[in-house]
Formats: C-alpha cells, sequence, structure tokens
C-alpha cells in the first residue's frame, strides 16, 4: 500500500514502509548512482556512490529507510562533486585501464565515470601489482580492477552457499582473497554458473575465452548510459531483506 | 667501424648537431650530426629516445586481450597490431578463420592501409613534395597545402577519413576497436554499412589513382634529384602470396638481396627466427635486424615497407595498382625503384591497390556472412605475420595451460627499416650538409629522408628491459676514463 511520499530534488516519490530511499526512488523511476548496490541483495552502503543529503545531512541511500515528508537532496552539483571524487579515488585505487580491459562497455564504474563525467583521474595512481588468478579453467580473476563492493562476497555466500571470496586486510590494504589454502580459485568449489560470477560490476571476475566477443555498439551501456538502465534496479524481495 | 658516418673516431672534437623532435612523423626520434671545424659531417645517427615496454607488461595477461591491448603501440596503424596479434593467437588455438572473418578482416586492413598511407602522403610529406625540401618552413605544412593546393589538400582529407570508416564499421571504432578476437571477428559487415562504402568506393579509387599520378609526376618534374636523394643499394623482404602477387594480409616471406636475385622465398613465417636475427648497439633503443644468413648486421640488413613490396611482388591482383606497378618498374630504366624518394610512388600504388580491394570486397556476399569464428586444435605458441603500412610486422606469442600469455616478442616495420633509415640520413648529410653552414632548410632534407620510410618510432620502441646501454665516464679535459656498457640481454661489462 503506498501512501506515503518523499521528495527527491523535489520530485515527490511514493515509498511503502520498508522500503530504503534507492529502492523508493529507483521504483519511481529516478536513478540514484551505486556501485555496491544490487537489487538482489541486501543493501552493503560501502561504495558511498548514493549518497545524498537527507534534509541536510549526507546519508547512503540504499541503507536509509525512506519516511514520509523527507527532502531528499542527489543530483545537485555538491552532491555530484563528491561522487565524481568518490570515483576518482576508486579509478586511482585500482588498475583500470579501460583500453584495454575486456568489461569495457559492460563496466559499471566505466559507465558512471562517464555518466558523471570524471575526465581525469586527478589524485595519484596507486598502480596495484596484484597477480592475475588463471588458475580456474572456467574464470580468471584479475584483482588489479577489485572496489570491494563485496557481490561475490554476498552471492557465494547467500546465493551459492559456497564462501569462495572473502576480504582481508584493513584500511587501504584490504583486498580480496580466495577462500583456499593454495589462495588459488582453482582450489576451490567455485563454478562459472555461480551467483558469484554473475555479479561482478567490475573486470575482476571474468569468464574465460570470451573477451571482445560482443563488438562496440551493442555492449550494455553502449547505447544508453547508466541512468537509462534503471528499470534493471527495481528492488526485489531479497533487497528489501527478506533473504535469510 | 661498419657503416661510414655512424661512429666519429674523435666525437668529443666535433660540433654537435640535433634535430629534435624529428617532426612530421609518429613517435618521437632525434637525429645528431657531427661536424668538424670545416663543417664536413662526420658522425650522423637517428635515436629513439623513447621506450613504451609492450613486450614485458603483457606476460601474464589473457591472451584475448592482447589484440585489443597491443594495438595501443600506435594511433596511426594500430589495426596492423590489432590483427597481427590475432593471427598469432588463431594460429596458438589451432584456427582456420571462417571466409568471412578473413574477408573482414582484410577489408579493415585495407582501410587502415589506405588511411595511413593517404595521412603519411598528403598530411606528412606532401608539404615537402609540392613547396621543396628547403621551402619556407611557415608554408611547410598541411596548412600551407591546404591554402596552396586546396584540391590536393582535400582529396587527402577525404582518402583518410573514408579508410577510417572501414575501419569504424568493421572494428567498431575508427581508432583501437575490437573487430579481429583470436579465432575469428566479433561482426561482420552490416547491409547498409556495405551500401554506403560502395557508394564512395569508386571515387576513393579515382583519387588514389590521381595520387599515384601526383608523384609520378613530381619524379618526372625533378628526376635527377629524386633518383639522387638519399639513394643507397639494399636487400628487401616482405610477404607474398603463394602465386607472388602482392598481399598485405597474409603470405609466405620473400627476401632479395640487393642485386634482385632471391635470398629465399615462401618461407613460413612462423619460423621467422630461422631467418631474421636482431642485433643492438648502445645509441639507440631500437634493435637492428639483419638476415641470419648474411652473419651479421653489417651485411645482413634490409629494408621493408612499400618500396620492398611494389619492388618483390610479381604483381598486384587489382588491375590498376598493377598498371601503376608496371610504370613504376619501367620508369627511367627502374631508376625510381631503388630510389628513397620511391617510398612515396610505391606507397601511392599501394593506396590505390587498398581502394580497389576495398571495393572488391564490398561486392563479395561474404563480407556480410554470419559464420565469424571457428574452432581448432590447441598449442602453445603462435606466430602472426602482416605487412603493415610501414612494413613486415612480426608478433609471436607463447600462452601456458591457464590461458596466460608467457612470452611476448614484437618485430615491427620501422625496426626491420632501422638501418636503411640510418643509410638513408648519412647519404643525404654527405649530399646537401657536407661542408655548408647548416641552416633550417638542409636539416629538412634529413627529415624529408626519414620520412621517406614514415617510419613509427612509438612502435619501433616497445622493448623495455632490453635496451643496451652505454655510459662513459669523462674527465674535466674530456678524455674518457671508464665505459661501462650493458647488452641487450642485461649484461654489463667495462672496456
Amino acid at each position: 500500500m503506498m501512501s506515503a511520499t518523499f521528495t527527491i530534488d523535489g520530485q515527490e516519490v511514493p515509498f511503502t514502509p520498508g522500503q530504503s530511499v534507492m529502492q523508493a526512488a529507483l521504483s519511481a523511476g529516478v536513478f540514484i548512482p551505486h556501485l555496491c548496490y544490487h537489487p538482489e541483495f541486501r543493501p552493503h552502503g560501502s561504495c558511498k556512490l548514493c549518497t545524498v543529503k537527507v534534509n541536510g545531512r549526507p546519508a547512503t541511500s540504499c541503507t536509509l529507510p525512506a519516511a514520509a515528508g523527507m527532502d531528499v537532496e542527489s543530483n545537485t552539483p555538491e552532491i555530484l562533486d563528491k561522487r565524481r571524487a568518490l570515483l576518482q579515488m576508486l579509478l586511482v585505487e585500482g588498475n583500470h585501464f579501460c583500453p584495454s580491459c575486456e568489461k569495457s562497455g559492460n563496466c559499471k564504474l566505466q559507465a558512471l565515470g562517464y555518466e558523471l563525467e570524471v575526465f581525469t583521474p586527478h589524485f595519484n595512481q596507486f598502480y596495484p601489482d596484484r597477480p592475475v588468478d588463471a588458475s580456474h579453467p572456467d574464470v580468471l580473476l584479475d584483482f588489479n580492477r577489485c572496489i570491494l563492493c563485496e557481490l561475490c562476497i554476498r552471492a557465494s555466500a547467500e546465493v551459492d552457499g559456497k564462501n569462495v571470496f572473502a576480504l582481508s586486510g584493513r584500511g587501504i590494504t584490504k583486498h580480496l582473497i580466495v577462500n583456499a589454502e593454495s589462495g588459488k580459485l582453482a582450489d576451490t568449489n567455485f563454478a562459472l554458473t555461480d551467483k558469484a560470477a554473475q555479479v561482478c560490476p567490475v573486470g575482476v571476475i571474468l569468464e574465460k575465452r570470451v573477451g571482445f566477443a560482443v563488438p562496440i555498439g551493442q555492449r550494455h551501456y553502449d547505447a544508453a548510459p547508466f541512468s537509462a538502465h534503471v528499470a534493471e534496479f527495481k528492488p526485489t524481495p531479497e533487497s528489501q531483506g527478506e533473504r535469510s | 667501424m661498419p657503416f661510414e658516418l655512424e661512429t666519429a673516431p674523435n666525437p668529443e672534437k666535433l660540433k654537435r648537431v640535433v634535430i629534435e623532435p624529428v617532426s612530421r612523423v609518429e613517435g618521437h626520434g632525434k637525429v645528431t650530426i657531427l661536424l668538424d671545424d670545416d663543417d664536413k659531417v662526420q658522425q650522423v645517427r637517428l635515436h629513439i629516445v623513447e621506450f613504451r615496454g609492450f613486450e614485458q607488461f603483457i606476460e601474464g595477461r589473457p591472451y584475448w586481450e592482447v589484440p585489443v591491448m597491443v594495438q595501443r603501440l600506435c594511433g596511426i596503424c594500430p589495426v596492423s597490431h590489432h590483427l597481427a596479434a590475432a593471427k598469432a593467437l588463431d594460429m596458438m588455438l589451432g584456427v582456420t578463420i571462417t571466409p568471412t572473418a578473413e574477408k573482414v578482416r582484410r577489408l579493415m586492413h585495407y582501410g587502415q592501409m589506405l588511411q595511413s598511407h593517404a595521412l603519411h602522403f598528403f598530411h606528412l610529406s606532401s608539404p615537402d613534395l609540392l613547396f621543396g625540401f628547403g621551402s619556407d618552413m611557415a608554408k611547410r605544412n598541411i596548412v600551407g597545402v591546404i591554402a596552396a593546393e586546396p584540391a590536393i589538400a582535400k582529396k587527402g582529407v577525404f582518402l583518410r577519413k573514408y579508410g577510417q570508416e572501414v575501419i569504424r564499421m568493421t572494428a567498431g571504432k575508427r581508432v583501437h576497436g575490437t573487430g579481429a578476437i583470436p579465432g575469428g571477428v566479433n561482426k561482420s559487415l552490416s547491409a547498409e554499412d556495405r551500401a554506403s562504402l560502395l557508394k564512395e568506393a569508386y571515387q576513393m579509387i579515382a583519387w588514389s589513382r590521381d595520387a599515384v599520378h601526383l608523384i609520378k609526376g613530381l619524379f618526372e618534374q625533378n628526376l635527377e634529384q629524386y633518383n639522387a636523394f638519399g639513394r643507397f643499394s639494399a636487400h628487401s623482404m616482405g610477404l607474398i602470396r603463394a602465386d607472388g602477387a602482392m598481399d598485405l594480409y597474409h603470405g609466405g616471406l620473400r627476401a632479395r638481396r640487393a642485386d634482385g636475385s632471391t635470398l629465399f622465398d615462401h618461407f613460413d613465417y612462423s619460423n621467422y627466427l630461422d631467418v631474421v636475427v636482431e642485433d643492438v648497439k648502445s645509441w639507440s633503443y631500437m634493435k637492428f635486424p639483419f638476415f641470419r644468413s648474411m652473419g651479421n648486421s653489417d651485411e645482413g640488413w634490409y629494408r621493408v615497407g612499400p618500396l620492398a613490396r611494389v619492388n618483390n611482388c610479381d604483381f598486384i591482383s587489382t588491375p590498376l595498382a598493377d598498371k601503376e606497378r608496371k610504370d613504376f618498374m619501367e620508369f627511367d630504366n627502374g631508376s625510381a625503384t631503388g630510389s628513397t624518394l620511391g617510398y612515396h610512388w610505391a606507397r601511392m600504388i599501394e593506396m590505390l591497390h587498398s581502394a580497389e580491394a576495398i571495393k572488391d570486397l564490398l561486392h563479395d556476399d561474404d563480407i556480410c556472412g554470419t559464420e565469424l569464428m571457428a574452432t581448432g586444435k590447441r598449442q602453445e605458441r603462435g606466430v602472426g605475420v602482416i605487412e603493415a603500412p610501414r612494413g613486415t610486422l612480426i608478433h609471436d606469442y607463447s600462452v601456458d595451460e591457464n590461458d596466460q600469455v608467457t612470452h611476448a616478442n614484437l618485430i615491427v616495420s620501422t625496426t626491420h627499416n632501422n638501418q636503411a633509415m640510418n643509410e638513408s640520413i648519412r647519404v643525404v648529410a654527405k649530399q646537401y650538409l657536407d661542408g655548408k653552414e647548416i641552416t633550417e632548410g638542409l636539416l629538412n632534407h634529413i627529415e624529408v629522408a626519414i620520412r621517406c620510410f614514415d617510419p613509427c618510432l612509438s612502435c619501433a620502441t616497445h622493448a623495455l628491459g632490453q635496451m643496451p646501454l652505454e655510459v662513459t665516464l669523462v674527465g674535466a679535459d674530456g678524455t674518457a676514463i671508464d665505459r661501462l656498457t650493458r647488452n641487450m640481454h642485461g649484461v654489463c661489462s667495462t672496456d
């Protein structure tokens, strides 16, 4: 039952009790940039790209329950500037070399970068040197592109029931690892059909030998920007917190 | 001292003239000229002063990424690297690609050849040829050509644009596309794109022929100068089709000695290391390849590119280009075939051939086919060779069972021409600079010689960790106290 509303940038948005600001916005066709949010998983609140201002105070819209009468600012110069800086920090922390990356055109980080007009890295590049894990027969891992969204971790644990991935280290040294004594994906029970193989928003988890099979022009974000795909992010029961 | 003017005996006592950067070429290079007190030329060298490191950083990468990654070696002829890598990885996968895949790749390649040759001739070299090598520097550029010869400039711009459109329609982007993938292509030509290219194909052929006649006319007008300019004698190498026709996409290797006799023919390029070796010199980051059978780089160096290809083929498969080839071979009793400026003429013949080949491919229904990929029995290694606009391009990859590249070797066209370029600028230095007061116009003659080869200096500097280096410790009085050298294997030694 839709009884209450709040506003985003002056536009009235209805919500049902229990929905987050993000879910209500996406349901209403209002796009809020995000990377770690996925409609099939419980919100995570880590990438901070979905930060909005609610009644003048910053909050991550994916974790904030919607409430009647909220005054939400999203598409303002101040917030867009912050999102741009967040994207720039993500881009310099990894090796995001779009020109030779097979995820180019299908990558959410790249698509958001284009959409929010991130034209320079601004910060100094970290150039991490994390070896590629090509040990698995069907899937390649390029850790240099990880943005720590934990979607693969969540998918492997919650859907696949496998716990293949985890984060290790703290702060700036935090990084994605594989749960195997050898540290190699080949020594886990990971499979190409796993949910965890499908959810990476960037180019870390890649099906082998596919590469550039989809021509330029037919890739996911070639025809329309990230925000035009708002229908893909409509909430599911899982994102409403119903998955046990 | 193997080559005259390569190394002066007492360089510290000589005046040094530097051309840096060499302009109107791709990449960054410099020329140093050492002169004695009488302005006599004692040493001339083309130096490559940047290095890139592609061979190193593709190690460990998945093989399917390679054709897209390595094309970033160059912004002018990336398609050549894209296709050479794809061909090498076809071999690694044990694949014979489908007719549609081969024709789409060929179309992409001819589009590349057309745009690169047009760019080189019209935008980069025509200012020298139309206005004179030592003409007013302010006018000696493409803007000057547009002002003085708008009709010629317009053809150059539109020929290049057409070639870029061919690339865009086959690779997805005008520069750095993704069309060729190991085992085939990711798209064929759409019916709409085919129709739009066909509409202009005949105009491109006509304009290409005009360009051949333009350079031929310049030879006729300046016969003596054009024949003698930077002229040297050299062996040559290039790909050749099984029936002896020029083939820019695939074939065996043919090498001819300077006297025209055959050194090897229809040689399987996957064994290229049996016939070509690379030498290094301490003063350049670019290697010096030579024919293995000739023993050393002093004897065995050679030239590649348009001049070598037009000279080496028995015929060209498209009629208009073949007629122009015959005219070129017969011109002034064959004098143009050994002329350094003959590169431009041969280049325009190839541009005409490419325009004709594009038209033929557009009339072939396979170009819109749906069989894009093929499979085969995998091997550990693959070699791909293609004739890039500037000459023979070799890509060689080894891939392990995890699909990662374990070793890469690239020999690019400009590297093959390294000694040839050095030779031509030494001849020009002797012809035009010796004993004279150096002016900008005279120095441009050196650049004109380099531009004949259409060198791509960024391509030629891809090897990291293999540069030979020489460090000399010089005392206050100018005498050398100590010298340390490192060879291409990273081994250091003192004299």
